[in-house]
């Protein structure tokens, strides 16, 4: 009986260790699809298309994923086959500076505006 | 002149908004990858269409000579608008064409073939589409030309023409 209830704990824990990693495959490859740009239906991300490209990229993930090739190794790959464009969010480089950079100028000088007029009514005050 | 500087700092920012997105709105929204960079042809195994063996890219790219790669699938209607360019090649000693089959079902793709003809010297298969991406395609019909190197020097998207037949000539040169 305690070898049954020592077997049946330890199937459990084999069962809820693979759920585990199972999860983490699927949230990882959902990640990364949700990431990558359909190039057929270009508003969409391969995540949300059903068109045959969209399908042959969610295999080719699987795949790199399964080989052991992390989440940046993979965007690397898409990259260099289809360019900076098919990752929806844009890593920073020469190019995509501005994008990154200009909200946070922006919000220093919205800031720095406020501060000032603050500063001024104060003392007007 | 505070006044007078805040205004025309508010318009110029408005004009050269309305500068940037007016030039925009004469560029194409539709994104086209890159074609003409250089590229190692990726390493692979897929299967023969014909002898239903498992061929490397080792093996399909062993001669030294120019290859075009053209995917295709017989479901593709610009593929069979192409087809008679592909035959035109085929007579070109220089170059080895080679087919992938794209997604596609074995008896509709053979028949395509019997009905038009088989320009190319190996056709492969591509049952999921996975090999198209490890060449960057996207759909169908794309043709690429790699180099006596084994690099990828140029690719068409879309069906291939007379105009573009003739480019393809030149590069072979």
């Amino acid at each position: 009986m305690k070898i049954i209830k020592l077997f049946l704990i330890f199937f459990i824990i084999i069962n809820f260790s693979q759920l585990k990693s199972d999860e983490k495959f699927d949230d990882l490859k959902n990640k990364i699809l949700k990431n990558v740009r359909c190039l057929i239906c270009q508003g969409q991300s391969v995540y949300d298309s059903e068109s045959d490209f969209a399908l042959s990229i969610k295999l080719v993930v699987i795949k790199k994923i399964n080989d052991g090739l992390s989440e940046e190794q993979i965007y690397e790959f898409l990259k260099e086959k289809y360019g900076e464009w098919v990752l929806f969010d844009p890593v920073l480089n020469k190019n995509t500076y501005i994008l990154w950079l200009l909200p946070i100028l922006l919000f220093l000088l919205g800031g720095a505006i406020i501060y000032k007029n603050l500063i001024i009514k104060k003392n007007k005050v | 002149m505070k006044n007078k500087f805040f205004f025309i700092t508010i318009v110029s920012f408005f004009i050269f908004c309305f500068i940037i997105f007016y030039k925009g709105l004469n560029n194409s929204n539709i994104y086209v990858p890159n074609v003409d960079n250089k590229k190692n042809i990726p390493i692979f195994i897929a299967k023969d269409f014909f002898l239903e063996n498992e061929v490397s890219s080792k093996e399909i790219f062993n001669d030294n000579n120019f290859y075009i790669l053209n995917i295709w699938a017989s479901w593709c209607v610009p593929c069979r608008k192409e087809h008679s360019i592909l035959m035109v090649l085929s007579k070109n000693k220089s170059i080895k064409l080679i087919g992938l089959n794209y997604r596609d079902n074995f008896d509709n793709a053979k028949k395509f073939i019997d009905e038009l003809g088989n320009p190319y010297s190996q056709i492969l298969i591509d049952e999921e589409g996975t090999l198209a991406v490890e060449f960057g395609a996207y759909g169908v019909p794309e043709t690429f030309i790699i180099n006596k190197d084994k690099k990828i020097i140029k690719k068409f998207i879309g069906p291939l023409n007379i105009e573009l037949l003739q480019e393809i000539e030149m590069y072979l040169k």
